[in-house]
């Protein structure tokens, strides 16, 4: 048995209003009806059929994507391979597919009262509460990046992004914050 | 102060001194002035000279239709800008400006002799003259007119400043901060809504600015806007945005904002945004843009000292500047009585007052006599004399019967006209809103919209102010509630307001020797305009860009309906029916570094790096851009070139062990029950009799039956694919595979998911690949008979859970190792360390070598969207017993077999030596002289270090059929040699990969 390597996440800094979080277990379930039904058991699940919402439990929670896809969140220990075997097991022979992203993305956390303004600076979206309420979640543009934005508290969101795009989603958000005229 | 500036008034700040540059002669102003007015309050009027008769030119407006007065503002060598409206210049200390289309000076143009040479330059006269001879075109007139061409100088150095973005969304946008924005903002307000009002000036308030006289609920109209703008302010729900330009009005209510924020400030703090581009989608839309005042066409109309009435009347009022000591106005309405009233009460000297209208007898014109004004009605204007200043103006009295009576010359410096008003309908027809012409107003007014937005106040031909400030009132709570009804309501008046419109040139205007202008900014005149209905000219569309009339920066915001209604004159037509030109954003011009935002540098784009960027860096890695990607390409040693480099890292692999990171490899993840059968309708290969643990190299075409990508797909499970893209293609076939999946088949339980960021991939190939990696890995055999080639495996690699899958891009024993990204770095380690001297990093260049070698194909290289699988010679891959896949029933049209299609073959120089160029066209005939007969091209061409020779593979016409045959590629100096061979140089047997 050789030494097990240790994992070296992509790195970026903290600021006052912006927080990396540590690598996490992430997987994407497809999933419909009658699937997620079943996977609840497993896995805490979004008890309504809102679009774009998220259902957190603890530190797991499941993003609705699409109307038969979710991202599901949880900690990085004791594994994608765990919390896939979990819901293969309770979804059965329903249709459904699991795919380990745990790799392919990182989050971020934009905090603060200025965390909707500086997301604005490159997200077309309404981040007002009221069109963009706490627990609300979507795939978005982050200027040129794929994200997906989920918002948890009212002066906190929740960014997903592929690994390669995280140097320039941060750099882009930096300069938006530096140039804010609260920054001055 | 000055005889120029007034003791006391106006919303400036006299005991606040500022100096200010311009063309290097120094001035001073005071707080609150623009560079227009300061330089009236030092008695210039003089500002620049005219785009093509380089005439002495004034300032003719107080506002964003400025057409003369462009000036360049330069606060060091990289932060100029040229073409500012001096209007609307803020004044600061130390501003430096510089007047525009001059040399050697404002004061002496040689340019000058443009305008006493204009009877041989007519409008029209480039497209008529430069024709001949047809060689001086790019010698000679090209070179000279884009000289004289354009207005001031763009900086060269890059522009220092930074420009900000943002999203905004708001149930009101209220693009104009007069009395008809406030009052819609007010009202939008009550109902609760989520209100931004802009406006483009540095104060709120509009005309109110202007005009001391307007009074709304008994008190002065300042009052009324200070307490809406406290109003306004107090509410959170309102964002006020002063200096903020609304310039474009896009597709579903999206309104382009450009806020400045530092150009008014002496010294605009370090790092602070200059500008912020605002991209606004308002629920609802109130357009209160006002009305822009119209000049009076009449000859000598454009000398120095020229303006429009409401310009000096707002010079006065808001800025405290007399534009002159003694005044005539021209004037068809009453409107302009108001600002000589003004100016005579502030004590400058009113020579006359011209009314072009038979009557003046309304509550003004009457208050004008009462005061001593003298009023010349049916008065017409027969020029104006001056050089850089107008000192006299030629009126007379039109005798009923065609002619002149009663013929006089007036002393003056200045002259102020007023023809009516032009509701600026510019975002509104930008909006696709159609316009409807109002006979009474004579005027343009939205009539039927397009976007969830409406018109308030002198925009849509409501010129009193009460009137003005009900229909905001009603137009803001409508646009916030749905609901008609307004809550507010106020008593006001202010003068003017009569609506009353001259349009086209004065009685006579064609007699005079001198020019009549109708575009300031583009030199247009009465005559420009004449002419082109003389040469058969109709719609305005026409007119104008033949005379140019309406095509400059300003868009003809003084001059469209003059133009318009002389051409409707000339052609004896009604004005609609020569129709109106459209608009289109910037309504004022506006920066590129607002448009460009944070997306430069750095931040233009993305730059995508894999897990082992850092290491290849540190090795000395050359890298290249691959889409977003930076992809090592080569790693030299010891000064090496490219080529160097490339024959070492190309004989390693070939000989010994090659480590190269293939991370940027598209993978996509199909699952499900039916996901053999969704690839099968996708790809051109059969995969339902793929085992698990098996890979195959698949083919995907578009419906057109073309090669559209390719890669090695791996079977992992009865329901699950591990489909590998190329580099570039990953997004478009995830994309493709999505819009199948949900638009064809969505009965099919398959889902998708991109991979290519979860895997580290490093291709470990060569013979000495299998030692190297053994130790290495567990719980995989992966010894020749438990793995072969085109397999895949899953265990740990140095500990770490991930697969590995012998396939090869290089035509040696080659395995890829993917591994979940966090690991990547320290796998790549692993291996590295562990190959010691027998491993060998090499990049992409390596790569495409080894690949050509043994005849693979890169997708967009060696094909280009014409090439089907047959072409690539890849018709092996086709799944012959499919009953269907996307691009078969193209590749069953006739032509797709044609025997003269072009097929990928390779080429070898028979000198042994010669590279040919990538992109070289093939001939079968040598010696051919322009145009020749080609029949193909070279797709990828290098040397081979491995076979001492260079390689080429090309694709040619028949190629298949042509073996042996020898071709030519024509270059420059001469015609290259080349045979034709099969496009597997190395190797061809296949037994180096299946070791």
């Amino acid at each position: 048995m050789l030494e097990p390597l240790a994992r070296i996440p992509p790195a970026f800094s903290s600021t006052s209003w912006m927080n990396p979080l540590p690598p996490a277990t992430r997987l994407l379930f497809f999933a419909d009806r009658a699937a997620r039904a079943a996977a609840a058991g497993a896995f805490p699940m979004p008890v309504t059929e809102e679009a774009c919402r998220a259902h957190a439990d603890g530190a797991r929670a499941c993003l609705w994507l699409g109307p038969d896809e979710y991202l599901l969140l949880a900690p990085a220990e004791p594994g994608a391979a765990r919390v896939q075997a979990a819901l293969t097991a309770a979804v059965g022979p329903l249709p459904h597919a699991l795919v380990d992203i745990s790799h392919r993305q990182v989050a971020f956390e934009i905090h603060g009262p200025l965390a909707a303004q500086i997301l604005n600076g490159a997200c077309a979206l309404d981040l007002d509460p009221a069109g963009f309420p706490v627990g609300m979640c979507t795939r978005t543009a982050l200027a040129k990046a794929d994200v997906v934005l989920w918002r948890t508290e009212v002066h906190r969101f929740h960014v997903e992004v592929w690994r390669s795009f995280s140097p320039y989603v941060t750099a882009l958000l930096t300069e938006i914050a530096g140039a804010l005229p609260a920054a001055h | 102060m000055s005889v120029w500036r007034t003791p006391g008034g106006g919303r400036i700040d006299r005991t606040q001194r500022r100096k200010f540059r311009f063309d290097g002669r120094d001035y001073q102003g005071v707080a609150g002035d623009t560079l227009a007015s300061a330089l009236l309050a030092n008695g210039v009027h003089l500002v620049g000279r005219s785009f093509k008769y380089h005439r002495p030119r004034g300032l003719l407006s107080a506002g964003a239709e400025e057409p003369n007065g462009l000036v360049t503002v330069r606060r060091d060598a990289a932060r100029v800008t040229p073409n500012l409206r001096a209007t609307q210049v803020e004044l600061y200390e130390g501003l430096d400006a510089l007047s525009q289309n001059r040399w050697p000076s404002l004061q002496f143009d040689v340019g000058r002799i443009n305008d006493w040479l204009s009877p041989l330059f007519p409008a029209g006269f480039y497209y008529k003259t430069f024709m001949w001879p047809k060689g001086a075109w790019k010698s000679l007139y090209e070179p000279v007119i884009r000289r004289a061409a354009g207005l001031g100088v763009a900086p060269t150095e890059p522009d220092p400043d930074r420009y900000a973005q943002c999203y905004a969304h708001c149930d009101v946008l209220v693009a104009g901060g007069g009395a008809a924005g406030l009052a819609a903002a007010l009202a939008a307000a009550d109902e609760g809504a989520r209100v931004i009002l802009c406006d483009e000036q540095n104060e709120f308030g509009g005309a109110l600015l202007s005009d001391p006289q307007a009074t709304i609920n008994g008190a002065g109209g300042q009052a009324w806007v200070d307490q809406a703008l406290a109003e306004l302010s107090a509410n959170p729900r309102v964002t006020l945005l002063a200096r903020t330009t609304a310039f474009g009005y896009f597709p579903h209510n999206l309104l382009g904002l450009n806020e400045r924020l530092t150009d008014h400030l002496s010294a605009p703090p370090a790092g602070r945004a200059r500008e912020r581009l605002w991209q606004v989608r308002a629920r609802s839309v109130v357009l209160a843009t006002g009305a822009i005042e119209r000049p009076v066409v009449f000859p000598g109309n454009d000398r120095p000292g020229i303006l429009l009435a409401g310009a000096a009347r707002t010079f006065l009022n808001r800025y405290g500047v007399r534009v002159g000591t003694r005044a005539v106005l021209v004037t068809a309405g009453d409107d302009a009585y108001q600002a000589a009233l003004d100016l005579h009460a502030a004590g400058v000297s009113i020579a006359a007052v011209a009314d072009l209208r038979p009557q003046a007898e309304g509550a003004l014109p009457t208050a004008a006599r009462r005061a001593g004004i003298e009023v010349l009605t049916s008065a017409t204007v027969l020029g104006t004399l001056g050089g850089l200043r107008v000192n006299e103006i030629v009126l007379g009295e039109l005798d009923g019967t065609g002619g002149v009576r009663r013929k006089r010359t007036v002393r003056c410096d200045a002259v102020l006209m007023s023809g009516g008003y032009t509701p600026s309908v510019h975002l509104f027809s930008q909006s696709r809103g159609k316009l409807a012409w109002n006979e009474p107003l004579q005027a343009f007014l939205p009539d039927r919209s397009a976007e969830r937005e409406r018109s308030v106040g002198a925009c849509r031909g409501i010129y009193d102010l009460a009137g003005v400030i009900d229909d905001g009132f009603a137009a803001g709570a409508e646009a916030a509630s749905g609901r008609s009804g307004r809550r507010r309501s106020v008593s006001a008046h202010s003068a003017g307001g009569d609506g009353s419109a001259f349009l086209g040139a004065v009685p006579l205007a064609g007699a005079s020797s001198d020019k009549s202008f109708v575009d300031w900014q583009h030199d247009v005149t009465v005559k420009d305009l004449l002419l082109a209905t003389r040469e058969g000219f109709r719609s305005i569309e026409h007119v104008k860009r033949f005379t140019t009339t309406g095509m400059a920066t300003d868009q003809g915001k003084t001059s469209n309906l003059n133009a318009l209604s002389i051409v409707a004159g000339a052609l004896e037509v009604p004005i609609p029916q020569v129709g109106l030109t459209s608009f289109r954003m910037p309504y004022t011009p506006t920066t590129f570094g607002s448009f460009a935002g944070a997306s430069r540098g750095d931040l233009f784009d993305p730059v995508r790096k894999t897990p082992m960027h850092d290491w290849a860096a540190t090795e000395g890695a050359v890298f290249e851009d691959v889409g977003l990607w930076k992809r090592a390409r080569y790693f030299p040693r010891g000064g090496e070139g490219m080529h160097e480099a490339v024959a070492r890292e190309c004989l390693a692999v070939r000989s010994a062990c090659g480590i190269f990171d293939a991370s940027t490899l598209g993978k996509i993840e199909v699952v499900g029950a039916d996901a053999a059968e969704f690839l099968n309708r996708l790809y051109v290969n059969n995969w339902s009799n793929l085992a698990v643990g098996r890979c195959r190299y698949g083919i995907l075409c578009r419906e057109d039956g073309f090669v559209y990508d390719d890669g090695v797909v791996a079977r992992l499970a009865p329901d699950r694919f591990h489909v590998t893209t190329t580099t570039g293609g990953a997004a478009r076939v995830l994309a493709m595979m999505e819009d199948y999946r949900q638009t064809e088949w969505p009965e099919l339980a398959v889902w998708l998911a991109s991979t290519t960021e979860q895997w580290a991939v490093i291709a470990v190939q060569g013979p000495k690949s299998r030692d190297l990696l053994q130790g290495l890995v567990e719980d995989i055999d992966i010894g020749a008979a438990a793995l072969p080639h085109m397999s895949v495996a899953h265990g740990r690699i140095c500990g770490v859970p991930g697969m590995v899958m012998r396939v090869s891009f290089s035509g040696e024993l080659g395995f890829e190792v993917n591994v979940p990204a966090d690991y990547g770095l320290g796998v790549w380690r692993a291996i590295h360390a562990r190959g010691e001297k027998d491993i060998t990093p090499y990049g992409t260049e390596t790569m495409h070598v080894l690949r050509a070698e043994k005849g693979y194909i890169i997708v967009g290289q060696d094909t280009d969207g014409t090439v089907t699988p047959d072409d690539a010679g890849l018709a092996w891959a086709i799944g012959k017993s499919k009953a269907d896949f996307v691009g078969k029933r193209s590749l069953q049209r006739a032509s797709m077999h044609a025997p003269m299609r072009k097929q990928l073959v390779g080429l070898k120089s028979r000198d042994g030596r010669t590279i040919l160029e990538e992109g070289a066209q093939v001939a079968e005939i040598p010696g051919q002289k322009p145009p020749m007969r080609l029949i193909g091209h070279v797709s990828s061409s290098y040397y081979s270090a491995c076979l001492a020779h260079p390689i080429a593979l090309a694709l040619v016409a028949g190629g298949r059929a042509r073996m042996g045959t020898t071709l030519y590629v024509p270059m420059p100096g001469g015609d290259i040699e080349v045979e034709v061979v099969p496009p597997v140089f190395y190797d061809p047997s296949g037994a180096r990969i299946h070791a």
